[in-house]
């Protein structure tokens, strides 16, 4: 219906037709057809509306000059794209500054590279890797271009770019301002690339858990070796190593398609491909745009040849050598003259080659995999009774105790694990609220739990296993050297918690009116403004010399027990608007009203939930004839009737 | 059996303050808490709540079942004293409708006190005794609606030795009775009950005035007081006395000096 509206009040011809000189009015094409194809282009390289409307012409969007397809599948563009062909020609890089720029300074990406995760794992026939963009510290990023942004020498450089700012061709490498020119909208993100590095350095540690014993962070990977210095540390990825170990997850491509599954729940948007040689399987998971990708036995001289020389993990001034040269391909370069190219390039070029083609071994070092701490003790004998697991359970504590020292750890989670001698395990978590090695704590909170384990026909060993742990330096020997310094309250916390079920909390102010929001629960230990955010050092607030207001004003009263719910009050005469009741009937009591003080009038909070624009409480505080006081609240301001229905309710109790 | 021990308890402290006199560290342990009001201290058989013992605190007049708004009162009553113990308070709580605004208003800081949730009287006051045992709280506090004279006995051995205070708010069960007519370890027994205030003459209400009187106590008599409930730092005061009182309030006097 609404489409014939539109043919009716339209210029343009009806039956979907166009204007007649119009740029997609030729050839009696329909909309739809134009809708297609345009739908078929990449992003950025789509018309604007008003190329689609009324203009015949539109002027070239200066900043858009950018290289085809970049960051685009091959296959997704569409093969006949003639009559858009003024969207997707692109100028090549005319002159200095145009085009994205090369880093200055060798630490750099190559620029188009951005920042990878190659997860590969090679023995002489196997190597798999996952490559991966990854996404800026923000954990969603949404529709809106994304950037992070480093400083190299005298100007911003993009370090690297989400997929929304990729298609509108902002790439890693190109200066901040033209990407802001180009999209005003921007978010841009301090890059950090030492927290790049652990959280890539914990990711391998995770897949040498989940995969693979040997994997290797792609930046490290024979490192001794790189004549060129190449990705460096701009080469985010693994390498892990999937032979023998592959048929434990169901094979190579089974495998493939669960890590690129895994990582993805991790954040982690990864390209894995399989392949015999740790550079075919860099160059193939970067290169072949695809997301998995696994290489047949002995396949990849083949696999490789067309990919472009950068794939060969070359130094970038070997690649524009290279290409001067009329090298484009890695077959192109396998074709020339090794003696030539020895005696341009240096070794490392031809190392880089054979390593690919795995002509020449390839030195894998892999990450360390911290050991889990963990004190386990079999019997000959099962054991059955309580008081024997206590006093193994006195003994094991002090050893895995001295193992978190060695180690220089603090429990956070504890496990005790019960094996039985039908090879069923029974494990009791015990949580600490701080990182804890102390052998007397520990052995108190296990202990409260030892009725928990069900020996059945006995149990074959016990154990101990450390499963959160943190980083927890030296302890003085005496802990109260200051004198009369205050006992830690952490154990009594555990303690409690542990009695509790965890339900143990301390309340933080919060700045609302409304009294069943003025305070929220926060956890024992932590500061009070643990929540706060700090100020930075130039932030105009610091300039605030005033006192802190606390949230809770201690001119308004307050009572000493609030009802959950509030409960309404029964037969209530009080003057209207702002009289505070004279009478009124609670839990089938009813009270007459000596004194009061009020109205303490609160307002919804708005800006929370919409319902509450109007509402309005007003409260006063009332004592009865015995003395007792009440807190008591009227909905609405008693002129208005959309601010309350005027009944009467008690909210506390005052002491 | 308490009766015999007290005196043996006496002697060990005394013993154990003269070495301290002998060794010299000038450690000197604070063993009451007074309330800081003479009429209340001097009736009291240590000068003030001692930090080493159990107290018990229940709302309501004698022999009646504690009204909410008496439970409010004995819960300020034992914030108030919270308030001004030395340090961190664990509360022990069975319910949700503790406000801590209003604890703030007796003087207790949020950041102070530590809750945790009970599942049953039994649980509340095993966790007030691993407060008691921890020795770095300056007061604990449990609610709770029935406890038995070995469970008060329990509490009242773990806080000796302590600097901790053990408060013990009794309040309503199911079986609508006194809180506090079974029979206690504890050292001091409580109640707090409402009392009228005094009219002002502007529009408004004065300060908050409780009947507190002491039931039992160990090594004094009970007495009863009428008192102005608690300030902004947790102290207690008496009502003054106007030279020149209104004639709708000369009632008053007869009951201030009851």
């Amino acid at each position: 219906m609404a489409e014939t509206e539109r043919d009716l009040s339209c210029s343009v011809p009806r039956g979907g037709g166009w204007r007649p000189g119009a740029r997609w009015a030729r050839e009696g094409r329909t909309r739809e057809d134009v809708q297609a194809q345009i739908d078929a282009l990449p992003l950025h390289q789509r018309p604007p509306m008003r190329e689609l409307g009324r203009r015949t012409e539109a002027a070239a969007h200066p900043f858009r000059a950018m290289p085809p397809d970049k960051g685009v599948p091959p296959e997704s563009v569409p093969p006949e794209s003639v009559p858009l062909s003024r969207w997707s020609a692109v100028r090549a890089p005319a002159g200095p500054g145009e085009g994205p720029h090369p880093p200055k300074s060798k630490d750099v990406p190559y620029p188009g590279e951005g920042r990878f995760f190659v997860t590969g794992r090679m023995t002489g026939d196997v190597v798999g890797r996952v490559s991966e963009e990854r996404a800026p510290p923000v954990r969603r990023v949404s529709g809106i271009p994304t950037v992070t942004a480093e400083r190299v020498g005298a100007q911003m450089l993009v370090a690297a770019a989400c997929p929304a700012a990729r298609a509108l061709g902002i790439e890693p490498g190109s200066p901040l301002t033209r990407a802001r020119l180009v999209v005003p909208a921007l978010r841009v993100f301090p890059a950090d690339r030492a927290a790049d590095r652990a959280d890539l350095l914990a990711l391998a540690r995770m897949a040498a858990l989940r995969w693979s014993p040997a994997v290797s962070l792609s930046g490290d990977h024979g490192a001794g070796d790189h004549g060129a210095g190449d990705q460096g540390a701009g080469d985010h990825g693994l390498f892990v190593e999937l032979t023998g170990t592959a048929h434990l997850h169901g094979g190579e491509e089974r495998w493939a398609r669960g890590a690129v599954r895994v990582l993805a729940r991790l954040g982690v948007e990864a390209r894995v491909a399989v392949a015999d040689t740790a550079g075919a399987a860099w160059a193939l998971s970067r290169h072949s745009g695809r997301r998995t990708l696994l290489c047949p036995p002995g396949a990849h001289p083949e696999m490789i040849a067309g990919l472009p020389t950068a794939a060969l993990r070359l130094e970038p001034a070997h690649v524009e050598l290279l290409h001067r040269l009329g090298a484009d391909s890695v077959a192109h370069m396998a074709a020339l003259p090794r003696k030539g190219m020895a005696r341009r390039f240096g070794g490392a070029l031809l190392r880089r080659l054979d390593q690919a083609m795995g002509a020449v071994p390839e030195p894998f070092r892999p990450v360390d995999v911290p050991e889990p701490v963990r004190i386990v003790q079999r019997f000959a004998e099962p054991v059955m009774t309580a008081e024997v697991i206590e006093r193994w359970l006195e003994a094991l504590t002090p050893r895995f105790c001295e193992a978190l020292a060695r180690a220089g750890l603090g429990v956070r989670a504890v496990a005790f694990a019960a094996e039985r001698v039908d090879g069923s395990v029974q494990a009791i978590r015990v949580g600490l609220s701080r990182p804890s090695r102390d052998p007397g704590h520990l052995l108190r909170l296990l202990k409260r739990r030892i009725a928990e384990v069900a020996p059945g026909w006995g149990l074959d060993s016990l154990g101990l296993h450390a499963i959160r742990v943190e980083p927890l330096g030296a302890e003085a020997l005496v802990p109260r050297l200051a004198g009369d310094a205050l006992p830690d309250l952490a154990p009594l916390v555990d303690v409690v918690a542990d009695r509790t079920d965890g339900r143990v909390w301390r309340h933080v102010p919060v700045e609302s009116d409304v009294p069943e929001r003025s305070v929220s629960r926060t956890r024992p230990l932590d500061p009070p403004d643990a929540g706060a955010v700090p100020l930075r050092a130039d932030d105009v607030r610091r300039l605030d010399r005033r006192k802190r207001v606390h949230p809770w004003d201690p001119r308004w009263p307050r009572p000493a027990r609030l009802l959950r719910r509030p409960e309404e009050l029964l037969h209530v005469i009080a003057e209207l608007p702002d009289r505070a009741p004279a009478r009124f009937t609670w839990r089938g009591v009813t009270y007459r009203v000596v004194g009061s003080d009020g109205p303490e009038r609160v307002g919804g909070e708005w800006w929370l939930r919409l319902a509450e624009t109007h509402a309005v409480r007003d409260y006063w505080q009332v004592e009865v004839g015995d003395g007792q006081r009440f807190w008591l609240y009227r909905r609405g301001d008693g002129l208005r009737t959309e601010t309350g229905d005027l009944r009467w309710f008690l909210h506390g109790l005052f002491g | 059996m308490p009766s015999l021990q007290t005196p043996v308890r006496q002697t060990i402290a005394d013993l154990r303050e003269q070495l301290r006199a002998i060794q010299g560290d000038g450690y000197q342990r604070r063993e009451a808490l007074p309330f800081g009001i003479a009429a209340i201290d001097d009736r009291l058989a240590d000068g003030g709540l001692r930090l080493d013992a159990l107290h018990e605190v229940a709302g309501g007049a004698e022999g009646s079942v504690p009204s909410l708004a008496d439970d409010s009162c004995a819960t300020l009553f034992i914030a108030g004293i919270a308030a001004r113990a030395w340090g961190p308070v664990l509360w022990a709580v069975r319910g949700h409708d503790l406000f801590a605004p209003g604890l703030f208003q007796a003087g207790l800081a949020p950041e102070r006190v530590i809750y945790a949730e009970a599942a049953s009287d039994a649980e509340v006051m095993a966790i007030m005794e691993e407060g008691l045992r921890h020795r770095g709280l300056g007061a604990v506090v449990g609610e709770v609606s029935r406890a038995g004279l070995a469970a008060t006995r329990r509490l009242q051995l773990a806080a000796e030795g302590g600097r901790t205070a053990a408060l013990l708010l009794k309040r309503a069960g199911r079986n609508a009775s006194d809180p506090l007519a079974v029979p206690s370890a504890a050292s001091t027994r409580w109640r707090v009950a409402a009392a009228p205030s005094r009219p002002i003459r502007t529009p408004g209400l004065g300060r908050a005035r409780w009947r507190l009187s002491l039931a039992r106590q160990r090594g004094g008599e009970s007495f009863e007081h009428l008192v102005e409930a608690c300030d902004a730092t947790g102290r207690l005061a008496l009502p003054a006395r106007m030279a020149a009182r209104p004639a709708a309030t000369a009632g008053s006097a007869a009951r201030d000096a009851a």
